[in-house]
């Protein structure tokens, strides 16, 4: 087998590494906003339920999240195979393979990533000071203003370094797709030694995917956190 | 009647009674200093002014029209509340100067937020004219408080004292009725007083309405048209700064005084 076949193999690994990361971001970001909003809420019965679920999720490893999500549904339904028919649907509408299962890996990502940007945004806007939101309403700022004009810049600094340690390990998670069948970088990998006869080195180079990745979004951070240093507390 | 009046403020938190029935007046122009010991009450008879607290009784009248009433007032929808505010401006303790925005764009932030929204309601009104006439009024408050040189750095960049004169500045830039001070020096190192204490005696040379949270007794004293002595949530006295701080009458501000006396002497 060619470098260059090898190649070809593992970078259609990385292009579903690659998917898996941008849509759980896409997705992780917006949802959680709302969910800081709700462990910041006045309603504490709400607070708590949110609180919990959040304990939950960062408690427990995401492999094992994705089991539940993958199997779960399956168990609940009588072994009738839930994801099964989603595979047959992606495949037969689109000839995407496996889509159950990709599907599966990006809902546990999203939830086991919203709440722990959930926790970080709650942190950023805990952080900016009540004085900066009353400065805001004696100058008559209307509080949508106070959110857009006032606090929201303070926020992105204050998560920026804290985000791009969570963006970096995503990165990384995504290899747990594995788990479940998703031929991602590693797995890609992992074919070619246990193909035969087995390629062993494949496994040792696809690091270098995820070093370009992670050396990539490490100079862009490096570079959004100097543009955001123009000013102090 | 008087330009302000406040009838009867009473604000508990939970089950602690702050404000037990505070009554005051000012007329136009006037300095009004309010003294009393820390958690009497001064900041948060403030805040009910500014509409950042809803006191839980009593009435607000400013220049005859009647800004808050307990009885009617339970919930004031924002748009009237922002209106009501823009009467009053405050200045912190703590500067709250916004750190992302030069010292310019403190400054003139509010204004033109007001002037894009007047814009969009009225077609007449010119953005880039009254851009213009908000720039030149900020330029002129800049020399006012002397920070001419500083209107491009940040608040990072400045001592708190300038911090400070900045934060009266914002405050003045949108034209409120009466200037609200909650110990505008407490902040900052004694050094830095005088600057911040020479731009609110300037003010008063301007006629404008002020009230002022103020430890600094003897600014008090020079700059006051009246004083009122605050403890436990109630006026104790109030008079003009002569009978007030020369001849105190009752217990509790003869104690007040002496005990900032002996503070200052050590
Ligand atoms: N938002 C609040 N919630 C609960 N208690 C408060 C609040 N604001 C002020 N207080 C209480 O009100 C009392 C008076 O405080 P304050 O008005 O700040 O006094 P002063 O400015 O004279 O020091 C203090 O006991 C303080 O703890
Ligand atoms: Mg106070």
């Amino acid at each position: 087998m060619s470098f260059l076949q090898i190649n070809e193999t593992l970078l259609r690994g990385f292009g579903l590494t690659c998917l898996i990361f941008i849509i759980t971001l896409a997705v992780a970001i917006p949802l959680g906003l709302i969910l800081s909003f709700g462990i910041m809420s006045k309603i504490s019965p709400l607070r708590k339920i949110l609180n919990v679920f959040i304990w939950i999720i960062r408690g427990i490893p995401l492999m094992l999240q994705i089991f539940m999500v993958y199997y779960l549904p399956g168990i609940l339904n009588n072994g009738v195979s839930f994801w099964g028919d989603v595979d047959k649907y992606f495949y037969f509408n689109y000839g995407i393979e496996n889509g159950g299962a990709l599907l599966a890996v990006l809902i546990s990502f999203i939830i086991n990533y919203a709440c722990y940007f959930a926790v970080i945004f709650r942190g950023g806007i805990q952080s900016v000071s009540r004085g900066q939101t009353e400065a805001g309403m004696v100058l008559g700022l209307t509080k949508k203003q106070i959110f857009r004009k006032v606090i929201l810049f303070q926020v992105i600094k204050k998560i920026t370094p804290p985000m791009s340690n969570e963006i970096i390990t995503l990165v990384k998670d995504t290899a747990l797709a594995n788990a479940i069948g998703i031929v991602e970088t590693i797995r890609a990998a992992q074919n070619f030694a246990s193909g035969f006869p087995p390629v062993i080195w494949p496994i040792f180079y696809s690091g270098v995917f995820y070093l370009l990745f992670v050396g990539f979004l490490t100079v862009l951070f490096n570079f959004l956190e100097k543009k955001l240093s123009f000013y102090k507390e | 009647m008087a330009y302000l009046e406040i009838k009867d403020f009473r604000k508990t938190f939970g089950n602690n009674n702050v404000l037990k029935g505070i009554s005051l007046s000012v007329e136009k122009g006037e300095v009004l200093s309010i003294i009393g010991s820390s958690g009497s009450g001064k900041t948060t008879l403030l805040r009910c002014m500014n509409f950042l607290e809803t006191p839980d009784t009593g009435v607000m009248i400013l220049d005859g029209e009647t800004l808050f009433d307990a009885e009617k007032d339970k919930k004031i929808k924002e748009n009237a509340l922002r209106e009501k505010r823009l009467n009053f401006g405050l200045v912190f303790q703590s500067f709250n100067l916004f750190p992302q925005y030069s010292v310019m764009d403190n400054i003139t932030l509010a204004p033109l937020l007001q002037l894009k929204e007047r814009c969009k309601k009225d077609k007449t009104v010119n953005f880039a004219e009254g851009k213009q006439k908000i720039l030149a009024e900020a330029e002129q408050l800049l020399e006012k408080i002397g920070l001419t040189e500083k209107a491009a750095e940040y608040p990072y960049q400045l001592s708190g004292g300038q911090q400070q004169r900045v934060a009266i500045a914002r405050a003045l830039a949108l034209k409120p009725k009466i200037l609200c001070f909650d110990e505008p020096t407490s902040a900052l190192d004694p050094e830095l007083t005088g600057e911040v204490l020479k731009v609110i005696r300037s003010l008063k040379g301007e006629d404008r309405t002020m009230i002022i949270v103020t430890h600094e007794m003897g600014f008090a004293k020079n700059v006051s048209d009246k004083v009122v002595f605050m403890a436990q949530g109630v006026i104790e006295e109030e008079g003009a700064p002569k009978d007030v701080f020369d001849n105190p009458k009752s217990e509790k501000l003869k104690a007040f005084l002496s005990g900032i006396k002996d503070k200052e002497g050590e």
